[in-house]
């Protein structure tokens, strides 16, 4: 018997980055990415609002930082993130119905979660600054 | 889908899970999921329509009966479907001695901040 078996690399079962990145897979881990995202999102909501109850100026100081570029930039990251988990968990729900679960169904609902995310996104930014004026 | 159809009939005779709440975890992750379609639908409206509102404006909407009532319910909702899921997260990734930590930090920390929000909202319902 060889001596080196016991020091050589056991071989491991293949792992997610030898795979293809597929719409599948891809929408099912960014669907776990946007939760953790939006679990941060939930964090500055209740920081909003606390400073909204602590009075004018301190709102003031949290608005100012929203109005900001790179403030801008991460609600506008978070608005993309709340429609994919939105439209991700949808889909999830009617999975959980026990519907759609054929392949042609699987990607037809797949890129429909895309399509539509971008696409709500897009609006309700088109809409903020239409209200903004 | 009866949650009770998900288990073997010998649990469910005994009225148990495989761990007693691994299906409870998963149907609640559901349950919090359709309460916050509409809720979160509603809170980004809103947040859309007061886009460059000034604070009284933004406190006197907020002050109203159901922006109140649907802020507090956002937010119990939110922070429960935020707990379910982040302990998932935990569970499929931490392995570690600090997975115990995790956990009692997730489920601290989204109790305490439910509590801060719902208080921050009323305190703003009743103009205190």
């Amino acid at each position: 018997m060889p001596n080196s078996t016991t020091e050589r690399t056991r071989p491991l079962s293949p792992n997610i980055q030898i795979y293809r990145p597929q719409l599948t897979s891809v929408l099912s881990i960014a669907n776990r990415i946007t939760g953790v995202v939006l679990s941060v999102c939930a964090v500055v909501l209740v920081v909003w609002l606390i400073a909204a109850a602590t009075g004018p100026q301190t709102y003031a100081v949290v608005q100012g930082v929203i109005a900001s570029w790179i403030g801008q930039v991460v609600l506008f990251g978070g608005t993309f993130a709340f429609f994919l988990h939105l439209c991700g968990g949808i889909r999830h729900l009617v999975w959980d119905a026990g519907y759609g679960f054929a392949l042609r169904s699987i990607y037809a609902s797949g890129w429909a979660v895309v399509v539509a995310s971008v696409a709500l996104t897009v609006a309700a930014w088109v809409v903020s600054l239409f209200v903004a004026g | 889908m009866d949650r009770q159809r998900t288990r073997s009939p010998l649990a469910r005779a005994m009225g148990l899970g495989s761990a007693r709440e691994g299906v409870e975890h998963w149907w609640m992750e559901r349950v919090s999921a359709v309460a916050l379609v509409p809720l979160t639908l509603w809170f980004v409206a809103s947040i859309i329509a007061h886009t460059g509102s000034d604070y009284a404006t933004f406190t006197a909407w907020l002050r109203t009966p159901l922006a109140s009532i649907l802020m507090i319910l956002l937010l119990i909702a939110l922070f429960y479907h935020t707990a379910l899921g982040l302990l998932v997260v935990i569970e499929d990734y931490v392995h570690s001695g600090a997975k115990f930590a995790a956990h009692v930090a997730v489920r601290l920390g989204c109790f305490a901040l439910a509590t801060a929000g719902i208080v921050a909202a009323f305190r703003i319902a009743v103009g205190g």
